[in-house]
């Protein structure tokens, strides 16, 4: 083999080693990916409100965790938010802010 | 890794794949990117949607959406320009950004039949697309003469306004034209139908315009059902609002129309005495839009039963049909609902053509009806796949409380016309 076709592949096992197994199903949607393209109706792709809706792109993952958490046990008031976050359990929840966690 | 999109890492995969592919790698083990074609039909709530999901996920897809008409205009706000809230331009949105940022092929034209064995599509305008997988979307088409008298000429004496643009402003204009002290009949299908809400947001609506313009008017709402939408809290805001004003007629009251005359601008239920009005919404019994029917999609039904995981016809493998035409309930017809199979539709298609498995689908619908400007209410529901289909999610969801404020309500109207900008954006932005 020579030097030059192994380095590729060298690369390749470094890189893959370092991803979530769900990010190397490119093609595929990934858990996260599912659950938050339900925010979107609302909050814009992605996160990116053009109108009164909080716009919610760029936040953190502790944000968007503890935010679904408050609205689904009623602790912080909404108006539809509530109604929303009782439609997902603590391990969906994570993903979900993981996913709005990894975008811009 | 956290900077890098994954849509670059795949491109880097695919840089280094093709140089390890040397070694007779394949570059689809490496990425297991999707590739083939996908042909929509209809860019709709359902078909924009899922052309523009799918060219986030799998870039190497060829998607093509074929659309009749060259802007959309949406059924969601419609009742709010009847109403005079807003103008036509409002809810109109062009597909400029599907075709330049997302790189779809928008090909502006009919699609006339489905040939599922061949897997190919025919255009009006002659030609041919071959494809490896079909999603249609077409929306609803009009059950003519399921009312007696009620046929595409009548439609322009008593505008249906149940497909936006035309008769939309037609229906406007009526109210407009109309005098002060006349009666205006909206007559309501039975159930399934596009937008559950929609007749009584509409009576919300022209009765807030015909408050202000012609007070001594009255809306009678003839319905073939005996309940409908978020009913309580449509009735505790005509109370608030326009009080005496609008007056819903049950099925069993005779609510159910049979036939119309439209020489006489009267409509006839199904029992007790006919009604003459000045303005006649007459919202007919639907179907899946006429395309689904001509493949025959739609089975013996009105509607196209499908897979709801996957939404693939359950009549024509790699076929998908998605939004209003499909059987999706207990999910109702409606634009958010349209777009969230759009969604759950991309990922099935990413999944399977590039040999994996797609995550656990999630839907989701939200209708917000305005009783007024100032006036939101709405229903929610968060949706899984269960044993036997689509079920709602045990303890999400639900309608907006009765016993909320004027602030709540205010709120809700505001958060409506911010959910109208987000979807529209989510979809031809
Ligand atoms: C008055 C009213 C108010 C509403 N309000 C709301 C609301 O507030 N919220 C909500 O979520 N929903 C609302 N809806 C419902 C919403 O409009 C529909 O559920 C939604 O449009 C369904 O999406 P779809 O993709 O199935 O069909 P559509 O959005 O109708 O899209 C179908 C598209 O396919 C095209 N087409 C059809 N056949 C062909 C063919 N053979 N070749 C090429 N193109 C074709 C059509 O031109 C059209 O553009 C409302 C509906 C009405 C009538
Ligand atoms: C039906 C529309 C709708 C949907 C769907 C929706 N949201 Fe919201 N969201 C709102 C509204 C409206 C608010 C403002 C609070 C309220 O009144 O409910 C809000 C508020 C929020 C906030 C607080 C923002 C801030 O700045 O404090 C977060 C975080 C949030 N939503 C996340 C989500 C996530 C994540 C999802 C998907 C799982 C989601 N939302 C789905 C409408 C929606």
């Amino acid at each position: 083999m020579q030097s030059s076709t192994i380095l590729p592949l060298v690369a390749v096992s470094i890189m893959i080693a370092f991803l979530p197994a769900s990010t190397v199903q490119a093609g595929a949607m990934d858990p996260g990916e599912m659950l938050s393209a339900s925010c979107a109706g609302c909050h814009g792709t992605d996160g990116h409100s053009p109108g009164a809706i909080p716009d919610i792109s760029g936040k953190s993952a502790d944000f968007i965790r503890i935010s679904l958490q408050d609205f689904r046990s009623g602790e912080r008031e909404s108006t539809v938010m509530g109604r929303q976050a009782k439609g997902y359990s603590d391990e969906e929840i994570r993903l979900i802010a993981e996913y709005f966690g990894q975008q811009k | 890794m956290r900077n890098l999109t994954r849509r670059n890492f795949v491109r880097m995969l695919g840089t280094v794949g093709a140089a390890s592919s040397v070694l007779g790698w394949p570059l689809v083990s490496l990425a297991g990117k999707a590739t083939g074609r996908v042909v929509i039909v209809g860019g709709g709530f359902g078909g924009a949607s899922c052309a523009k999901y799918l060219s986030r996920l799998a870039p190497g897809l060829e998607i093509t959406l074929v659309e009749r008409d060259s802007k959309f205009i949406t059924c969601p706000f419609s009742n709010a320009v009847l109403g005079g809230l807003y103008d036509i331009d409002f809810i109109t949105h062009g597909y400029d950004a599907l075709q330049k940022a997302h790189g779809v092929k928008v090909v502006h034209d009919s699609a006339t039949a489905i040939d599922p064995g061949a897997k190919t599509i025919s255009l009006a305008g002659g030609s041919t697309l071959p494809y490896d997988r079909l999603v249609v979307s077409p929306g609803i088409d009009i059950q003519w003469g399921a009312i007696d008298g009620y046929d595409q000429a009548a439609s322009k004496v008593m505008p249906h306004a149940w497909k936006a643009g035309s008769q939309t402003l037609l229906l406007r204009k009526q109210l407009e034209d109309m005098p002060d002290g006349g009666v205006v009949i909206i007559a309501a299908p039975r159930n399934p139908f596009r937008c559950p809400p929609g007749p009584y947001e509409r009576a919300s609506l022209i009765a807030h315009y015909l408050k202000q313009a012609k007070p001594r008017s009255k809306i009678l709402i003839y319905d073939a059902k005996d309940k409908f939408s978020k009913q309580p809290l449509f009735e505790q805001g005509w109370q608030a609002l326009y009080p005496g004003m609008i007056e819903w007629i049950s099925e069993s009251e005779g609510g159910a129309i049979e036939s119309v005359d439209i020489a006489n601008m009267t409509v006839h239920p199904t029992f007790g005495d006919p009604q003459k009005a000045d303005v006649v919404n007459l919202i007919p019994p639907q179907k899946a839009g006429a395309i689904a029917h001509a493949a025959g999609l739609n089975g013996d039904g009105a509607w196209c039963p499908v897979n709801q995981r996957t939404f693939e016809s359950t009549v024509h493998p790699g076929i998908h049909v998605i939004g209003d035409a499909a059987v999706a309930n207990p999910m109702p017809k409606s634009g958010f609902a349209a777009s969230s199979q759009g969604k759950v539709c991309a990922a099935a298609i990413a999944a399977d053509l590039s040999g994996q498995d797609m995550p656990e689908p999630s839907y989701v619908n939200t209708c917000y009806s305005l009783v007024g400007p100032d006036y939101g209410i709405s229903v929610a529901m968060v949706y899984r796949m269960g044993e036997s289909g689509i079920a709602a999610v045990q303890g999400a969801g639900g309608v907006s409380p009765k016993d909320a404020d004027h602030a709540f309500r205010k709120a809700e109207a505001r958060y409506s016309v911010g959910w109208y900008q987000s979807i529209t954006s989510d979809i031809w932005a």
